[in-house]
């Protein structure tokens, strides 16, 4: 298998994911762009492993670590796009960034 | 045109064209079940590649957790079916940065990498010392590596996770227990 076809592949899903963070107007969908951009990273990751035959497993290894640290993100996302549900009540980024309200809307 | 070659292929045509429905789909919840296909079929282009434990790993933390996790915070956000899901008014502006950063990475990745083909069968170099793994992939290798070689990266992670655990707890829940004595106090808004 050419190395160059798990390269384009990741690079396709990169542009996809880069699109998705910047088109999306609710936050949680553009944090789903961000989940597509960790992805093609960690595809070549894998790609480049196999192709080195590292005795260590760095590609999978580090892999493994961004699994892991895009666990960790998505949990801390989800709770600051809660946080912002409850203290504006919407989580359309556009209209956080245009409305730029000083004073947050409690929610009881 | 080798059976591996075949399944990548498809593997590829099912992410590429999962992943745009993601970006794409007006429905928040099918954006997240359309992601589901994405990771799923990325797990499968890991298998593929020989990466076998990183494939199942990528099954249980990504389609099982993270997923579970968007879905959930879609549902706790009340995301109306059909309207907040909808791109916004700079999607020119995100087409052509995404169209451009696929097109300089394709071109990067194309001009340096053309001609080399990975060998799916061969084992590891021995250069690490130690006693080459059956399989490069598999799960005793990894874990060797892991707890071996990359241990003190493992430690560093776990108290990471730790981190981002309070940070969560402490971000999402500061809020109702200002209101709470708010509202006590009788100066609720």
């Amino acid at each position: 298998m050419p190395l160059l076809q798990p390269l384009l592949l990741s690079s396709a899903l990169f542009g996809i994911g880069v699109y998705g963070v910047l088109s999306r107007r609710n936050a949680v969908l553009a944090l789903m762009g961000v989940e597509l951009m960790l992805n093609a990273v960690m595809l070549n990751l894998v790609a480049f492993d196999v192709w080195l035959r590292d005795s260590l497993l760095t590609g999978q290894v580090f892999t493994l670590f961004v699994i892991a640290l895009a666990a960790a993100e998505i949990g801390l996302g989800l709770a600051i796009v809660l946080r912002l549900f409850r203290a504006y009540g919407t989580v359309d980024v556009d209209a956080l960034a245009d409305d730029r309200r000083a004073d947050p809307v409690h929610v009881t | 045109m080798t059976p591996e070659l075949v399944v990548f292929w498809l593997l590829s045509v099912l992410t590429v064209a999962s992943a745009v429905m993601v970006v794409s789909t007006p429905h928040v919840v099918h954006a997240a079940l359309w992601l589901v296909v994405t990771l799923g079929a990325v797990a499968g282009c890991f298998l593929v590649l020989t990466a076998e434990f990183v494939a199942w790993v990528q099954v249980l933390i990504y389609v099982g957790a993270v997923v579970v996790l968007l879905l959930f915070a879609l549902m706790l956000t009340r995301s109306p079916a059909s309207t907040t899901g909808a791109t916004s008014r700079n999607r020119p502006v995100a087409a052509f940065a995404g169209f451009s950063t696929f097109g300089v990475l394709a071109v990067v990745l194309t001009s340096g990498f053309r001609g080399i083909v990975l060998d799916l069968d061969s084992q590891p170099d021995q250069l690490g010392g130690a006693a080459p793994p059956e399989r490069i992939g598999d799960t005793r290798s990894v874990g060797e590596a892991i707890f071996t070689h990359w241990v003190l990266a493992f430690e560093v992670l776990s108290v990471i996770l730790l981190a981002a655990l309070i940070g969560a707890i402490v971000v999402s829940g500061r809020v109702r227990d200002r209101d709470r004595q708010k509202a006590a106090a009788g100066g609720g808004s």
